[in-house]
C-alpha cells in the first residue's frame, strides 16, 4: 500500500541526500518525491511515497525523526488531505489531430505552454490518478517526453496533533 | 600559537574536555598537525586511521566520554569507516575529524579527495561539510553534543584545508547547542510509565533484558535497586554485560544466540519481557517472529525508531533509563501495594531448573586439557584468564569464538569493564580498543582477548602500543583458522571447510619480540598459570600465545532462524564444553518447548 509522508527539513545543503539514502538504506524504494521551500524560509518540505504497510510507515517515520536535519515526520493519509502533482507532456500534434488534441486537453483542464508545428507541450494538475488517466488518453496521440513533479500533500486541515503538548514533554536543553 | 582556524579547532577541543586524540596525519590535516605543536592536547600516533577510530571507540567505552580521532582526507578517512560503523552499531560517542581538499577542488576528483560526508552518512549519528571557518566553534560544540547526548553515537567533521588555515574571527558558540530537529526525550510520559507499570504487575513470569542503554545511560544503580526491589530475573545482551554483576543471583547471564540455557528458556517462557535500553538485535532475539511468544513486550528506550522496529512493543516507555527505571520501579510498587503481586516462586523454580539443565555456569570450572598429548581447551584458557586478570580488569575482545567464550565464561562484574564490538562484529577492533581503554583508564590493567585471525586484522597498532608504553595483556586464543565460520562450516555447510584455515600463521612471540612486546607460548596446561603470571607482571605490552583445540565449538548455540528455545547444547556429535568434573550429558538437540 503506498503512503505519503511530509517532512519538514532544515533548508540546508545535503539534507535531501540524507533523506533520500535513509529511505533507501532501510529498504524502501521511493514512488514519489517532491522538495520545495514552505512559509519558512529556513524550512523546506519533502513530500515522501513510499510503498508499505502501518508499522513499515511508522518505521520509516521515526528513522526519519531522527536525522537531525529533520524537523518532523508526519503521515498524511489520501482521505484528509490534497495530493496534487504537476506534469509537463509534450505531444504529437498532427494537424489533422490538433483540434481533437486541444479538446481533450480541454476536458482534463491541462494549459498549453508551447506550440510548434508538430508538437503541442501541455500542462496539467491533479491528483496522482487524474494525470494517469490523462497520460492514458494522450497516449493516443503520441507522447515524446514526459516530466513530471512527483506528489505534493497538504493536509485538509490543521493536524491534530497537539504540538505543544509533546514539546512540554521534552527537555529545553535535551 | 597559530591564530588560524586549525588552533581555533584544538581550542574548541579542549573547551569539550578532550585530552586526547588518537589520529594519523597527511597532507589535508597538516595545518592541525602544526597547530597541535602548541596545544595541550595529547595525540596518539596510530599505525593506521582504523586503529585510531577503534582506539577513541575503545577511550569512550572504557570511561564514558567523547573519544576522539583525527584522519586526513581520502584514503585517511576512508579507513575511519569501518570503526564510525562499529561506533553507530553500539551506540558510542566519537568524534571523528578529517581532512578535506581545498575548497576550490572539492568536486575535481582532486588529488587524495573522497566524498566522506557521503561515504560516513549512513555510518554516523551526523556529520558536517564545514565550508565557513566561522561556524567551525559552533559545527565542533554540537557535535559533540551530538555525540554525547541522547542515544549516543559517531560524529564526523569534514575540514577543507583551507578552512583550517582561515583566520578568524570565530564567534564562541552558545551553549548548550539547541538544534530544533533534534530533542531526545529523556523524561518519561508519566501515563507510559504508568502503563508499563500495569503490565509489570500483573506478570506472572517476568524477565527483564538489559541492553547496552544501561550502561551508556549510567543506569546500572538504578538497575541494581529495581532489580532488588522487584525480585525480577535478568538477563543480559552483549551489550548489558557488566550492567549488572555475574553473580548476580537475579542474573541468568548472556541472552540470544549464545546465551545461556536458562536467559533463553526464561525469555522463551515469559509471559512479560521488560526490554532495557536494547534494539532487540537478531543475535538477541533468533528467529524474531517467535520470539517471547507467550510475552508481552514492554520496551524502554531513549530512541523512538527502535520501537517497534525488529519485534512489537506492547508498551513502549520514552526516556532515558535513569529517570524511566525509579519511577517505574515506583509505579509498580503502587500497584502492587493496591492489588496484591503474583507468587513468583514457581517462575523462579523453572528459572533455576532452566540454570541446572546446562549443566555449567560461569563460575563452573571448566575442562582445560592441556595435558597427556590433549590439547588445551579455549573454555578453560579463558576461566584462568579471568582469574589472573581480577576484577579490575578492563577486558576487551575482537570477533568470533573467543568473543562469545569471554562473553560467557567471564565474570564482569561492572559497567565499561568489557569492551566489544556487538552490533558490527569488527574483526581487528580489539587491539586498538584495548589501546583506547588504557589511555582511558591508565591504573587499570587492560587485557585483550583475541584470535589469531583477529589480531592480523590490525596488528600493525603493536607499535602505537609500544610507543606510548601501554601495559597491554594480550591472550591469543590460537586454533590456527576462523573458528567461529569453522563452526558455522561444520554445522551448516556440511563440514565443507572454506577458506577458514589461516596459516601460516607469524610465530607470534617472535613477532612480539620484533614490536618491541614481550611474548610467551603455551601449549600445556602446565604452561599457562605461569605465562598468565608473567604476561600480568610484565612492564610494557605482552602476549601469550594460547594454542587450543581448533576443533572448539562455541555453545550452547540458537542457529540463525531459529527460535530461541531451539538451542544446541554441545556437537550433534557429542563434543561439549565439559565441566572439568564432567557429569554425564542430559541436554541434547533441540529441547523442545514446554
Amino acid at each position: 500500500m503506498e503512503f505519503a509522508l511530509a517532512v519538514r527539513v532544515e533548508n540546508e545543503p545535503g539534507v535531501l541526500a540524507r533523506v533520500a539514502s535513509l529511505v533507501s538504506r532501510r529498504g524502501f524504494n521511493i514512488e514519489s518525491l517532491a522538495v520545495g521551500p514552505t512559509e519558512d524560509a529556513s524550512v523546506s518540505r519533502i513530500t515522501l511515497v513510499c510503498k508499505g504497510d502501518e508499522r513499515d510507515r511508522e518505521r520509516l517515520r521515526r528513522q526519519l525523526e531522527k536525522l537531525v536535519e529533520v524537523l518532523e515526520a508526519w503521515h498524511v493519509p489520501g482521505e484528509s488531505s490534497v495530493r496534487r502533482e504537476l506534469a509537463l507532456v509534450r505531444v504529437r500534434a498532427d494537424p489533422g489531430r490538433r483540434a481533437e488534441l486541444l479538446q481533450v486537453a480541454g476536458i482534463f483542464r491541462s494549459r498549453v505552454v508551447h506550440v510548434d508545428r508538430s508538437a503541442l507541450v501541455l500542462e496539467t494538475t491533479g491528483d496522482p490518478e487524474k494525470i494517469q488517466a490523462w497520460l492514458e488518453v494522450l497516449r493516443d496521440f503520441g507522447i515524446e517526453e514526459v516530466a513530471r513533479t512527483g506528489i505534493v500533500a497538504l493536509d485538509r486541515e490543521r493536524r491534530a496533533v497537539p504540538q505543544a503538548e509533546f514539546e512540554s514533554r521534552e527537555e529545553a536543553a535535551f | 600559537m597559530r591564530a588560524n582556524a586549525a588552533a581555533q579547532l584544538l581550542r574548541c577541543l579542549e573547551e569539550e574536555g578532550v585530552e586526547v586524540i588518537f589520529g594519523y596525519p597527511g597532507g589535508a590535516v597538516l595545518p592541525i598537525y602544526d597547530a597541535l605543536v602548541d596545544a595541550p592536547i595529547r595525540h596518539v600516533l596510530v599505525r593506521h586511521e582504523q586503529g585510531a577510530v577503534h582506539a577513541a571507540d575503545g577511550y569512550a567505552r572504557a570511561s564514558g566520554r567523547v573519544g576522539v580521532c583525527l584522519a586526513t582526507s581520502g584514503p585517511g578517512a576512508t579507513n575511519l569507516v569501518t570503526g564510525l560503523a562499529t561506533a553507530y552499531m553500539d551506540s558510542v560517542p566519537v568524534v571523528a575529524i578529517t581532512g578535506q581538499v581545498a575548497r576550490p577542488l572539492v568536486g575535481s576528483d582532486a588529488f587524495q579527495e573522497a566524498d566522506v560526508v557521503g561515504i560516513t552518512r549512513a555510518t554516523t549519528k551526523h556529520n558536517y561539510a564545514v565550508t565557513r571557518p566561522a561556524e567551525l566553534p559552533r559545527v565542533v560544540h554540537e557535535a559533540f553534543h551530538l555525540a554525547r547526548s541522547g542515544r549516543p553515537g559517531p560524529v564526523l567533521i569534514d575540514l577543507p584545508k583551507d578552512v583550517t588555515l582561515a583566520d578568524g574571527p570565530f564567534p564562541h558558540p552558545q551553549a548548550p547547542p539547541s538544534r530544533r530537529g533534534y530533542r531526545p526525550r529523556l523524561e518519561p510520559d508519566p501515563a507510559e510509565v504508568e502503563a508499563a507499570a500495569a503490565a509489570l504487575a500483573g506478570a506472572q513470569r517476568p524477565v527483564v533484558m538489559v541492553g547496552g542503554g544501561i550502561i551508556h545511560g549510567g543506569a546500572a544503580g538504578e538497575l541494581r535497586r529495581f532489580l532488588e526491589t522487584t525480585g525480577f530475573p535478568a538477563v543480559s545482551t552483549l551489550m548489558g554485560l557488566g550492567a549488572l554483576p555475574a553473580d548476580d543471583p537475579r542474573h541468568l547471564g548472556l541472552v540470544g544466540m549464545h546465551g545461556t540455557y536458562a536467559a533463553n528458556r526464561a525469555v522463551s517462557q515469559a509471559d512479560l519481557v521488560l526490554g532495557l535500553g536494547l534494539r532487540f538485535d537478531d543475535r538477541v532475539t533468533g528467529n524474531a517472529s517467535r520470539f517471547a511468544p507467550r510475552a508481552r513486550i514492554v520496551h524502554v528506550d531513549i530512541d523512538p525508531s527502535e520501537i517497534g522496529k525488529n519485534v512489537r512493543a506492547d508498551v513502549a516507555v520514552l526516556g532515558d533509563l535513569i529517570r524511566v527505571l525509579p519511577r517505574l520501579l515506583e509505579r509498580l510498587l503502587a500497584v502492587w501495594a493496591a492489588s496484591g503481586r503474583p507468587d513468583p516462586a514457581p517462575w523462579w523454580e523453572a528459572l533455576r531448573s532452566w540454570q541446572a539443565h546446562q549443566g555449567w555456569d560461569l563460575h563452573t570450572p571448566m575442562e582445560l586439557g592441556g595435558e597427556e598429548g590433549r590439547p588445551l581447551r579455549p573454555q578453560g584458557v579463558i576461566q584462568q584468564v579471568a582469574r589472573v586478570a581480577g576484577p579490575e580488569a578492563i577486558v576487551a575482545t575482537d570477533v568470533g569464538q573467543h568473543q562469545m567464550w569471554t562473553a560467557l565464561l567471564f565474570p564482569f562484574r561492572r559497567p565499561r569493564q568489557l569492551i566489544t564490538s556487538g552490533g558490527l562484529g569488527t574483526m581487528g577492533y580489539g587491539l586498538p580498543a584495548a589501546i583506547g581503554a588504557q589511555m582511558a583508564e591508565p591504573e587499570r590493567p587492560v587485557w585483550l582477548v583475541t584470535g589469531d585471525g583477529s589480531f592480523q586484522m590490525n596488528v600493525q597498532e603493536m607499535a602505537t602500543a609500544v610507543n606510548y608504553g601501554l601495559p597491554l595483556r594480550v591472550v591469543i586464543v590460537d586454533n590456527r583458522s576462523l573458528g567461529m565460520v569453522r563452526q558455522w562450516q561444520e554445522l551448516f555447510h556440511q563440514a565443507r571447510y572454506s577458506a577458514v584455515m589461516l596459516e601460516p600463521l607469524p610465530d607470534w612471540v617472535r613477532l612480539a619480540e620484533a614490536y618491541g612486546w614481550q611474548g610467551w607460548k603455551v601449549e600445556r596446561a602446565a604452561e599457562l598459570e605461569p605465562a598468565l603470571a608473567a604476561l600480568a607482571e610484565a612492564r610494557g605490552p605482552a602476549l601469550v600465545d594460547v594454542v587450543v583445540d581448533a576443533q572448539e565449538n562455541v555453545f550452547p548455540m540458537v542457529p540463525a532462524g531459529a527460535a530461541l528455545d531451539e538451542v544446541l547444547l554441545e556437537n550433534p556429535g557429542g563434543r561439549s564444553p565439559r565441566p572439568a568434573q564432567a557429569s554425564p550429558r542430559r541436554a541434547g538437540v533441540g529441547q523442545p518447548a514446554g
